[in-house]
């Protein structure tokens, strides 16, 4: 069995984001990149299965050498192999990257495709949907439990509607979210590893972009912060505030 | 621009208000441009014809057993039937948990780009969106270019239209493609009773770890019903095993935009931030002045949550008679 995981470098959630010069883009300068939290999820579980069923792992992220550091993350973990897709620039359209990665894809011959639910930086939830129609497999997105068996899989998907039971055969992807495993830290011998590994670089050609980042600012400011006041007196007032300042209530 | 089409969602044979929501924005695109705004209605034995009230000038029906919840192959065959059908150039969704998935597959299908979540919208030559990203830490604006456009929009961001009993829509069934799956659905387990979908909820009580026993939530449950919210929970109350991820706001839980936002017991650590920095009005319970919520919250009371939460309680059972 061969299990392939897609993993993103995101920055970190507490990273101070700050817009550069061109108002498209973030300043990179200063910025942690850490592997997305729901591809930590992706990992775990293919980790999983090569443990437990002497699954092959590979590790696939497109991006610049910046990425290697999030590959080697995967190989501190425990992935056995990892591949750079080589682009140069940060690409938000998503089905121009779900068209980059398939090429790759097509050519690995994976029984089972294991992405985040989404990526953290730009938050769309498409790149596992995308991949099972431009690969025409079954893609079961936002999964909680995964049984892979001879052929087949089993798994629960939650979403806003509850919880489905959907079963598919293999080759086949899912999207994993929280809830699906608990995400090891890397040992010290994978850490070793990661030092080590060698990162298999392929060439491919980024196509026609159909959504471009034409502008960025940043949210808002909310309003004033306002202390109502200390313990149950000040209750009356907060409630008075929520109807005629806010008209909330 | 010739139409729109908006796939609508439905729960329980009722529609969901994101879908109301998209439908009015749809009618505000439309108006002016001479382009008619379609009501996909998928399902079975739905009845759609009311949504001419919120802003379809037609509803296309796809009714049929299989269509009964939601089934990723089926409902994408028949809604990129419904968009060849209809000569559709624009194409729209909520961005629920179905709308977001049903969308990714039909870019694809139609090689179309596809703005997601996005909180607002303009639609010219091209179709130009804002959208957050780095959860909420800033906002771009991305322009779709492809000949047809697809966005999925954030629930309680849009207005909905109407309804308006004097505007009808012409009903139309769909030819219904065949529909085959590489998916079966084995169980459903969403029960009719269950809770409203946070996404949805208009006054959210989000409890955390300073609620300190899962049986202290009754209390945020009874503030949130009697406002006709919902209760939530900042993952270290999901992780202690008091509340169900699916009450979880934040990185790694839902993203939430509600009218009004209660943060009892909970610090407002920036991964929770990242899902509700939208809330229009946030209001934060907390004995201590230094958590970070209180420079954040719009509204914010020091004290202990088991004294002031049912204080708040009796006072608005006091205001409203
Ligand atoms: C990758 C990643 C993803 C994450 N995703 C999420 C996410 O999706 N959602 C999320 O919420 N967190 C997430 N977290 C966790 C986050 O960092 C915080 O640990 C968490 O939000 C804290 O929850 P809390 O506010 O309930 O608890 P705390 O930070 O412990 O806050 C409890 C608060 O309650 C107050 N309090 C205690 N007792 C009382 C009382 N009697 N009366 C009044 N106030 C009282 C305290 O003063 C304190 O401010 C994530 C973390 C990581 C690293
Ligand atoms: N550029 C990328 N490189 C590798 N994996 C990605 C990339 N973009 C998205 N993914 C994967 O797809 C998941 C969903 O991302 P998205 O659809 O962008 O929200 C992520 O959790 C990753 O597993």
């Amino acid at each position: 069995m061969k299990v392939v995981v897609c993993v993103r470098e995101v920055p970190d959630t507490e990273t101070y984001i700050k817009i550069d010069a061109s108002q498209k883009n973030i300043v990179d300068a200063n910025v942690t990149f850490v592997m997305n939290p729901y591809d930590e999820y992706a990992v775990e579980e293919a980790l999983k299965l090569q443990e437990s069923a002497g699954a092959e792992t590979v590790a696939v992220c497109p991006g610049s050498a910046r990425a290697d550091d999030v590959l080697r993350s995967a190989v501190a973990m425990g992935v056995q192999s990892v591949i750079r897709v080589n682009v140069a620039e940060p690409i938000w359209d998503g089905l121009t990257t779900a068209k980059l990665l398939a090429g790759t894809l097509k050519e690995m011959d994976f029984d089972l495709l294991i992405l985040g639910k989404e990526a953290i930086d730009d938050g769309t939830q498409q790149l596992g949907p995308m991949l099972g129609e431009l690969l025409d497999l079954p893609c079961i997105s936002l999964v909680t439990k995964l049984d892979v068996a001879d052929g087949s899989v089993t798994a629960e998907r939650e979403s806003g509607e509850g919880v489905e039971v959907i079963e598919a055969s293999t080759p086949c992807i899912i999207t994993a979210q929280k809830g699906l495993n608990e995400p090891r830290y890397p040992s010290l011998r994978g850490k070793m590893a990661a030092k080590k590994a060698i990162i298999e670089v392929k060439e491919a050609s980024v196509g026609n972009v159909q959504l471009e980042v034409t502008g960025m600012e940043y949210p808002p400011a909310r309003g004033k912060a306002t202390v109502v006041g200390e313990g149950v007196e000040a209750v009356p007032e907060l409630v008075r505030l929520l109807r005629e300042e806010a008209k909330a209530i | 621009m010739s139409a729109i089409l908006v796939i609508t969602e439905y729960k329980n044979g009722e529609i969901r208000k994101p879908s109301l929501e998209v439908l009015g924005e749809a009618r505000r695109a439309a108006n002016g441009s001479g382009a008619k705004v379609v009501a996909l209605v998928i399902g079975s034995g739905i009845d759609g014809s009311g949504l001419g009230a919120y802003g379809a000038d037609v509803v296309l029906t796809a009714d049929h057993d299989a269509l009964a919840s939601y089934n990723p192959d089926f409902y994408k065959t028949v809604a990129v039937q419904a968009v060849k059908s209809q000569n559709a150039d624009v194409e729209l969704m909520a961005a629920t948990d179905m709308g977001k998935d049903l969308a990714s597959r039909i870019a694809a299908k139609l090689d179309a780009g596809l703005a997601s979540d996005c909180l607002s919208l303009e639609i010219g030559d091209a179709l130009t969106a804002k959208r957050p990203m780095y959860a909420g830490k800033a906002i771009a604006t991305v322009a779709v270019k492809s000949a047809i456009k697809i966005a999925t929009l954030r629930p309680n961001m849009f207005a909905v239209e109407g309804p308006d009993e004097s505007k009808s829509a012409a009903v139309e069934a769909l030819e219904l493609p065949e529909l085959t799956s590489k998916q079966t659905v084995k169980e459903v387990r969403s029960s009719s009773d269950a809770k409203m979908d946070l996404t949805e909820a208009d006054v959210i009580v989000t409890g955390g770890r300073g609620m300190k026993d899962p049986a202290n939530f009754v209390m945020l449950e009874e503030l949130a019903d009697l406002l006709g919210g919902v209760s939530g929970a900042t993952r270290a109350a999901v992780d202690a095993g008091w509340c169900p991820q699916s009450d979880q706001v934040g990185q790694t839980g839902k993203t939430v935009s509600p009218n009004l936002y209660f943060m009892i017991g909970a610090s407002g650590s920036i991964q929770h931030w990242a899902g509700m920095s939208n809330a229009k009005c946030i209001v934060a319970v907390n004995k201590d002045t230094a958590a970070p919520i209180m420079e954040k919250a719009d509204y914010s009371i020091v004290g202990d949550l088991f004294e002031v939460v049912p204080a708040m309680i009796e006072e608005i059972k006091k205001i409203r008679g």
